[in-house]
C-alpha cells in the first residue's frame, strides 16, 4: 500500500476522464467545454506515461507520444478558439445552445 | 445497270438539305434557306428522272414484265440473325413513277414559296420543313419493307404536323395541326397492329417475301387464313387493319375530318401535303400490298372499293356547299382519292382486270398535277386578295390573268374533259368500275358530274360572278385601292404555275398502260370512244349548271338551296361529323373511359405513390427528433455508443 502502482495512477486518469466528459456533456461555455477536453486528453496522456514507465520501461514510445498530444492539443486549442471566435460574432454568444441553426 | 448510290441519293440530298437549313442555314443565312432548298431539290428532281428514264426504257423490263429491283438493301436494327429491320431502295415501276412526281411537285412547291413566303420571317423554319417533308416522302415510296414504310409513314405524318401548324400564333392553325395529328395516328395504330398481324404470320417484314408467301398457297397463306377472329380470317382482319392507317392519311371516311382543317397551313403546303403527295400515301400502300388483297383477300379489297366510292360521293356534295376556296379543293381532294381507292378495289390482278390498278395510279400521277396547280392557284389569289372566303372574291379575270387561266385548264382537267389529263385517268376508272361492279360505277358517275359542278362553282366565283372590289382596308379605317404593281405575284409564282398547266393538259397523253400495271405487263385498253360519252356529257352539264347559277350574280343559287333546305344545311355543316366526333370523344370516351382511367390514375396510382411517400414521411418525423442540432445531444449519443460498444466488447464472450 506504501508504493503508488500502476492501478493508483490509472483510477486518476479515469477520474480525470470522466470529469472530462461531464464537463463537456454539462457546460454550455464553449471556453470551459474546450478545457474539459482538455482534462481528457491529459488523461490519456498519463495513461501512455504510466503504460510506458511500469510496462515498456526503457522505451520511449508513449513518452512520444505524449509529447505529440501536447502539441496538438496546442494547436486544436487555437483552432477551437477561432472557431468559437467566429461563432461568437455570428451568434453574440458562447452558449453552446445558441449554435443549433444545424437543426434538421 | 442502275447505279445504286446515286438513287439513294435522291432521298438523302433533301434530308441534308434539311440538316443544313435547320442547324446553320436558319442562323446565319437566313436569306438563302429558300434558294438552297430549291436547289437540293432541283438535284433530286433530275436524278429521280434519271432513274425513271433508265428504269422504264432500259434495265426495268425483262422479258416484257417489269421488275421489282431492289437496288439498295441494308441491314439497319438487327433483333436477331434473320430477323432485322431493313433500310432499303425498292425499284418498281409504282415507286419510280412516285419519286418522280414528288420530287416535281415538291420542286414546283419550292420554287412557287419562294414568292409567297417571300415576307414571312420564318422562311428558313419553312424550307428545313419542306426538306424533311420531301425526304420522309421519298424514303416512304422507296421503302423495301413494310416496317420502313410505317417509320417514313411517320415521318411524313410529322411534318405534316409541322407545316400545318406552321403559323403557331393562329389557334385555329394550332388546333388543325393537332387534330390531324391525333386523327393519323389512330388510323397508324390500325397500321401498325396490320403490320404486326401480317409480319407475325408471314414472318417476314419484307414485301417481297410477304408478297409472295401470302399470295402462292403454302404453309404460310393457309396458317393466316385458318386463324381467326369474330368471324373473319387474320389476314382480312391485317389488311383492313393496313387499309385503316392508309385511310387514316388518305383522308377516307370517316377519318377524314383532319383534311379540311389541314388547310390552316401555307397554301403551297396544302399543294404539296394534303393534295399531291403525302394524302396518295394510303392508295400508295394499297397499291403497294394489291397482289395480298387481290388475289388472297377480296373481302378488304371490297371494304377498299365501298369506303372509296362512299368517300368520294360524301366529299363531293360537302365540296358543293363550302364557301372557303381551300376547303373546296381539300374536299375535291377527299373526293378524287376516293377515286383512287375504288378503282383499286374494283380491280383484280394482272392483264385486264388490272384496269383499276392501272387507272388508279394514272389518276394518282394526273391528279397530282392538276390538284397542285388548282392550290397554288389557290394561293395566287389568297395572296392578292387576303380572304379565303369566295364572297370576297369575283372578277378576278382580269386582275390575274395567268393564273385565271391556269386554274381554268386545272378545272377542266379535273372535270375530266377531254383531252386534259383528267379524262384519261378518269375515264379508265369509270371503265374498271363498268367492268365489274355496276352500282359502284352508277355513283362514280354522279361523283363525277358532281365534281365538274363545284370546280366551276369555284371557278366562276372566284374569276367571274361579281365585280372584284379591293377590299383592304389600312389601319386608319380608309379603304385602299388595289395598289400593288404586280398583281399576281413574281415569276417565281407563275412559273410553277404554267409549268403545271401545260403539264394538265398533256400528261392524259403518257402510256400508262404500258408503264405501270399491277403485274408489270403491258395493259392493252382500247379507247370506247362510245364508253366516254356519257361521263362527259355529265360533266359538261355538271359545268352548265355551274355556269347558270354563278357566271352573274343572281339568286339561283339562293333558291334552290332553299329549295333543299335541311340537306343543303347539313351539307354546309359537313354532315355534323366534327359535331359526332366531338360528341363522340367528349360525351362518350371521355365520360366512359377517360373519367374512371383518371379516377383509377388520380386515386389509385397517384394514392399508392403518395401513400408511400406519406409513411416515409411519418417515419422521417419520429426519427428528426434526433436531429437536434446541439451539440451536446450528439456527444451523448456518441459517447454512449462507444461506452455501449466497450460494455459488448469486455463482456460478450465472442
Amino acid at each position: 500500500m506504501n508504493e503508488i502502482g500502476l492501478t493508483h495512477i490509472l483510477v486518476i486518469s479515469t477520474l480525470l476522464f470522466f470529469i472530462g466528459v461531464y464537463g463537456f456533456l454539462t457546460r454550455r461555455n464553449m471556453i470551459i467545454m474546450l478545457m474539459a477536453i482538455e482534462l481528457i486528453l491529459n488523461s490519456v496522456n498519463i495513461n501512455f506515461v504510466a503504460f510506458n514507465k511500469y510496462i515498456y520501461s526503457g522505451k520511449l514510445d508513449g513518452l512520444f507520444f505524449t509529447l505529440f498530444i501536447t502539441a496538438i492539443a496546442a494547436a486544436e486549442a487555437a483552432v477551437a478558439i477561432a472557431i468559437i471566435i467566429n461563432l461568437y460574432r455570428n451568434y453574440k454568444s458562447i452558449d453552446i445552445n445558441d449554435a443549433d441553426s444545424m437543426k434538421y | 445497270m442502275l447505279d445504286s448510290t446515286y438513287i439513294a441519293l435522291i432521298p438523302v440530298i433533301p434530308a441534308i438539305s434539311f440538316l443544313l437549313i435547320a442547324l446553320v442555314g436558319r442562323r446565319y443565312f437566313p436569306k438563302l434557306c429558300g434558294i438552297a432548298g430549291t436547289l437540293s431539290l432541283l438535284v433530286s428532281f433530275l436524278l429521280s428522272s434519271v432513274v425513271a428514264c433508265q428504269y422504264f426504257f432500259e434495265v426495268g423490263k425483262v422479258e416484257g414484265v417489269y421488275q421489282k429491283i431492289i437496288a439498295m438493301k441494308q441491314v439497319w436494327l438487327q433483333f436477331a440473325p434473320g430477323v432485322s429491320i431493313d433500310m432499303g431502295i425498292l425499284l418498281d415501276p409504282i415507286s419510280v413513277m412516285m419519286i418522280v412526281i414528288v420530287t416535281f411537285i415538291s420542286l414546283m412547291v419550292h420554287i412557287y414559296s419562294l414568292g409567297y413566303m417571300k415576307e414571312d420571317t420564318r422562311i428558313s423554319t419553312y424550307y428545313s420543313f419542306l426538306s424533311l417533308f420531301t425526304f420522309s416522302m421519298l424514303g416512304l415510296v422507296l421503302s423495301t419493307n413494310i416496317f420502313q414504310i410505317y417509320i417514313f409513314w411517320e415521318l411524313v405524318g410529322v411534318s405534316s404536323f409541322l407545316l400545318i401548324g406552321f403559323y403557331y400564333d393562329k389557334p385555329s392553325a394550332v388546333a388543325a395541326s393537332k387534330k390531324a395529328f391525333i386523327v393519323t395516328r389512330f388510323a397508324d395504330l390500325g397500321f401498325l397492329i396490320g403490320i404486326l398481324i401480317l409480319s407475325y404470320y408471314t414472318e417476314t417484314l419484307d414485301f417481297r417475301t410477304l408478297i409472295a408467301r401470302l399470295t402462292t398457297d403454302g404453309s404460310y397463306l393457309s396458317s393466316i387464313i385458318s386463324a381467326s377472329f369474330i368471324g373473319c380470317s387474320a389476314l382480312t382482319w391485317g389488311l383492313i387493319l393496313v387499309f385503316i392507317g392508309g385511310a387514316g392519311k388518305s383522308a377516307m371516311f370517316p377519318l377524314h375530318i383532319w383534311l379540311p382543317d389541314a388547310m390552316e397551313g401555307p397554301t403551297p403546303v396544302s399543294a404539296l401535303i394534303h393534295a399531291a403527295t403525302m394524302v396518295v400515301a394510303g392508295v400508295y400502300l394499297v397499291a403497294r400490298l394489291f397482289p395480298v388483297f387481290s388475289i388472297s383477300c377480296p373481302e378488304a379489297l371490297n371494304v377498299v372499293a365501298y369506303i372509296g366510292i362512299f368517300s368520294s360521293l360524301f366529299a363531293a356534295v360537302i365540296a358543293c356547299t363550302q364557301t372557303d376556296i381551300k376547303r373546296v379543293l381539300a374536299y375535291s381532294t377527299m373526293s378524287q382519292i376516293g377515286f383512287m381507292m375504288f378503282a383499286l378495289g374494283v380491280s383484280g390482278y394482272g392483264g385486264e382486270k388490272g384496269l383499276g390498278y392501272m387507272a388508279s395510279m394514272f389518276h394518282l400521277f394526273t391528279h397530282a398535277i392538276f390538284k397542285a396547280l388548282l392550290f397554288l392557284g389557290a394561293g395566287a389569289v389568297i395572296h392578292y386578295v387576303h380572304s379565303n372566303e369566295m364572297n370576297d372574291m369575283g372578277g378576278l379575270r382580269k386582275n390575274m390573268p395567268v393564273t385565271h387561266i391556269t386554274f381554268l385548264l386545272a378545272c377542266l382537267a379535273i372535270a375530266g374533259i377531254p383531252p386534259f389529263a383528267g379524262f384519261f385517268s378518269k375515264e379508265e376508272i369509270l371503265l374498271a368500275a363498268w367492268n365489274s361492279n355496276k352500282f359502284i360505277f352508277y355513283v362514280a358517275i354522279i361523283t363525277a358530274a358532281l365534281t365538274a359542278f363545284y370546280m366551276f362553282r369555284l371557278y366562276f366565283s372566284i374569276f367571274w360572278n361579281k365585280e372584284f372590289k379591293p377590299a383592304h382596308v389600312n389601319d386608319n379605317g380608309v379603304k385602299e385601292t388595289s395598289s400593288h404593281k404586280n398583281h399576281e405575284g413574281g415569276i417565281s409564282m407563275l412559273f410553277p404555275l404554267i409549268i403545271l398547266a401545260i403539264l394538265s393538259v398533256i400528261a392524259g397523253f403518257v402510256p400508262f398502260n404500258r408503264l405501270v400495271t399491277s403485274d408489270g405487263v403491258e395493259l392493252n385498253t382500247e379507247f370506247h370512244l362510245s364508253f366516254s360519252i356519257a361521263p362527259v356529257l355529265l360533266a359538261i352539264a355538271g359545268i352548265t349548271i355551274a355556269t347558270i347559277f354563278y357566271r352573274k350574280q343572281n339568286n339561283l343559287p339562293q333558291k334552290f338551296s332553299n329549295s333543299l333546305n335541311g340537306f343543303y344545311t347539313a351539307a354546309y355543316k359537313k354532315f355534323y361529323m366534327d359535331e359526332l366526333y366531338l360528341f363522340i370523344t367528349k360525351k362518350i370516351i371521355f365520360n366512359c373511359v377517360g373519367k374512371p382511367a383518371a379516377w383509377i390514375d388520380k386515386y389509385i396510382v397517384d394514392g399508392a405513390i403518395n401513400g408511400i411517400a406519406g409513411i416515409t414521411a411519418i417515419f422521417s418525423d419520429l426519427i428528426k427528433i434526433v436531429q437536434s442540432g446541439k451539440l451536446q445531444d450528439y456527444a451523448i449519443y456518441f459517447i454512449s455508443g462507444v461506452i455501449g460498444l466497450v460494455v459488448l466488447v469486455i463482456y460478450w464472450k465472442f
